[in-house]
């Protein structure tokens, strides 16, 4: 049952990843990749969210929910591959400064909505 | 609905990328214990070289012509479900709030660096590779 919601929830997150980091990438525009940046953003905050709600609960009551919406959706919704890719193809392009901006945006934004979710979960 | 098969391609392969990212974390914390995040931190760069090595490979000057299904499924399907920013990005999280801020910075500067490595390396093999056979 577990690999079934971790397999369900993998499946919607990637499409919604691929819908949301499509969307934002259009609005935003040039070579910086601010999809994925806005996907792994948002799902570390979620993720926040769902950890600082859950923090205390007892591990048998909340697996299936973590199974499907921390392991399976929100661990799929966000990508290190696409980023590490863009970042690569940043540097080859010679845009430095992009490639660095990524990095440290993606680093420090995802901890920052990480951080600022689980402060929210744990208010609920 | 002319993306539905880009759809469908991109579920199927984070479903097994899910599957096999919970499948390859568990066996680190298995083998390394819970003192560091072991798991995501190796799941990441396999996945980071995973993405470089098919993308030399599926890519304009690469040896395998493979249409955006294929890629949608391989790279942001399979890879991109492999791997996770927000459970590493919770992970260092909690290790700020345990206290170990050290550990959390240790973590996120290795992070950054084998990733990186990762997709240079797998980007490298990728392109060595396809310039070494016939086409």
């Amino acid at each position: 049952m577990q690999w079934l919601l971790i397999m369900l929830g993998g499946a919607l997150g990637a499409a919604a990843r691929l819908w949301a980091a499509g969307a934002v990438q259009r609005l935003a525009g040039g070579a910086f990749p601010m999809g994925t940046l806005a996907v792994n953003i948002s799902g570390a905050a979620l993720l926040g969210v769902l950890a600082g709600a859950f923090a205390g609960a007892g591990e048998t009551a909340l697996s299936a929910v973590w199974a499907f919406f921390a392991i399976g959706l929100l661990g799929s919704y966000t990508t290190v591959s696409a980023f590490t890719l863009d970042t690569l193809g940043l540097l080859k392009a010679r845009r430095l400064g992009l490639a660095v901006l990524n990095m440290a945006a993606s680093f420090a934004l995802s901890l920052l909505a990480a951080a600022g979710g689980y402060a929210l979960g744990a208010a609920l | 609905m002319k993306q539905l098969p880009l759809y469908l391609a991109i579920a199927a392969g984070g479903a097994l990328g899910a599957a096999a990212r919970h499948l390859a974390s568990g066996a680190m914390l298995a083998l390394m214990g819970p003192g560091f995040p072991w798991g995501v931190l190796t799941v990441n760069a396999l996945g980071a070289f995973a993405i470089g090595l098919y993308a030399a490979l599926a890519g304009p000057d690469g040896r395998w012509s493979a249409g955006p299904v294929q890629r949608v499924f391989v790279m942001g399907g399979f890879c991109g479900g492999f791997t996770t920013f927000s459970i590493f990005s919770l992970e260092a999280l909690e290790l700020i709030q345990s206290g170990a801020a050290g550990l959390a910075g240790l973590l996120i500067a290795a992070s950054a660096l084998i990733w990186m490595a990762a997709v240079w390396a797998g980007a490298a093999t990728g392109e060595r590779f396809g310039a070494s056979g016939p086409r």
